[in-house]
């Protein structure tokens, strides 16, 4: 019974999170805490699982279309996989209503940068010897051709990549938006690549904690397995439906109950009892 | 190196880490399902207690543990298997790309995905504090 109730919770969540792009991470905690009761540590290792699964599923379909700039991922996931083993290690000393609140924090944040339209990158710009170095500057293709870009700011999208890791590694989710924020703001990357290259690195970074997790003992097999059967068909659904659905309300509608489960989350953390 | 032939070796690249993600996830899932089965066909009836945090017992929480366990085909072992396979599965990704790299003769991106594979060995490993 508990199984089959995660189970459909994590379908639920990836449908969730695939439709609004937040990712099953921010839904299936709040939802394994606060409906369930679960000790929001299993809730957190869990949600990795999951988390590697869709993340892994999503690029290998991305890759093969060649969106993906294989090196600016590779380079800055050295900032990612250390933030998220620091993050993990944060997460066994800091309370749990704590971890709570900052995970209700973080959720409203992502579901407020998710709200806000965003306008696409041209990529053009003075060349940078960082990256010129780095052989970062890349193209994607289009309908007319590949399209050439640049990339810019390598340090300051280097130090947002270590905050997005540590996040994933604290609350257990793919902290996407901070990741596209990175890029998309501080390095200039175009919209599909940015994005398509976020999620590419979510599935190691979120490796890095899952193993710290795995040896503190908060990934439990009778939470974990339902969860990440549940979020990556869940996610699989999502994805197909939304390349068929006018999704401008949809995103809205679901904007408003991602952040509901927010503010529930700060209220139970801060009353402690989470 | 002409333009055309770098990107037809990067085309193979991503076709190839395209695949390996894809394997990895698809066999993951296979070895979780088929223990989630086993799981529930022997403790189906009871309910779970989770609102209390005990942690795992240490057969279910280092790397070399879980991999012995993976052969006794009981279910909670037999999941903890199938989610270790999930993280292996980036893993196997860092390690093809230092190979990847090496062949493109790439000595700057040996040494970052070197760092990055390090990372996630640390964290597997276990044995901090």
């Amino acid at each position: 019974m508990f199984t089959s109730i995660v189970w459909a919770g994590g379908l639920f969540a990836g449908f969730l999170g695939a439709l609004t792009g937040l990712g099953g991470g921010v839904v299936i905690v709040p939802l394994l805490t606060l409906a369930l009761g679960v000790d929001i540590r299993y809730a957190i290792g869990a949600s990795l699982i999951s988390v590697i699964a869709t993340s892994s599923g999503a690029a290998a379909a991305y890759v093969k279309e060649g969106f993906t700039n294989l090196r600016i991922g590779m380079f800055l996931e050295m900032a990612t996989t250390f933030g998220a083993i620091l993050g993990a290690f944060l997460a066994g000393w800091i309370s749990t209503g704590a971890l709570a609140v900052i995970f209700g924090l973080v959720l409203l944040h992502s579901a407020w940068l998710s709200s806000r339209p965003r306008r696409d990158r041209s990529g053009d710009g003075a060349p940078d010897s960082i990256t010129a170095r780095l052989k970062m500057d890349g193209s994607y293709p289009t309908p007319e051709g590949p399209r050439f870009y640049r990339v810019h700011s390598v340090p300051a999208g280097f130090g947002w990549m270590f905050v997005a890791g540590g996040l994933s590694g604290l609350l257990g989710i793919g902290s996407g938006a901070v990741k596209v924020l990175a890029m998309d703001q501080a390095m200039r990357i175009p919209f599909k690549v940015s994005t398509t290259t976020s999620n590419f690195m979510i599935g190691v970074t979120a490796a890095a904690s899952a193993g710290v997790y795995l040896n503190r003992g908060y990934i439990d097999p009778g939470v974990a397995a339902p969860v990440m059967l549940g979020v990556l068909i869940g996610s699989l659904a999502g994805a197909r439906f939304l390349a068929g659905a006018r999704t401008a309300l949809l995103r809205k509608t679901f904007g408003v109950v991602v952040a509901a489960l927010a503010i529930e989350m700060i209220y139970n953390g801060l009353k402690g009892r989470i | 190196m002409s333009r055309t032939e770098q990107s037809w070796k990067n085309d193979r690249v991503e076709r190839a880490i395209g695949n390996l993600l894809r394997f990895g996830v698809l066999l993951s899932g296979a070895v979780v399902l088929a223990g989630l089965v086993i799981y529930l066909a022997r403790y189906g009836a009871q309910t779970p207690h989770y609102r209390v945090f005990r942690g795992e017992p240490a057969d279910l929480r280092s790397v070399g543990a879980v991999i012995r366990g993976g052969s006794t085909l009981g279910g909670r072992e037999l999941i903890q298997f199938g989610l270790l396979l999930l993280m292996a599965t980036p893993v196997a990704r860092v390690v093809f790309s230092i190979v990847a790299f090496a062949l493109e003769r790439d000595g700057t991106y040996v040494a970052v995905t070197f760092v990055v594979l390090s990372a996630l060995i640390y964290s597997l490993a276990g044995g901090y504090r």
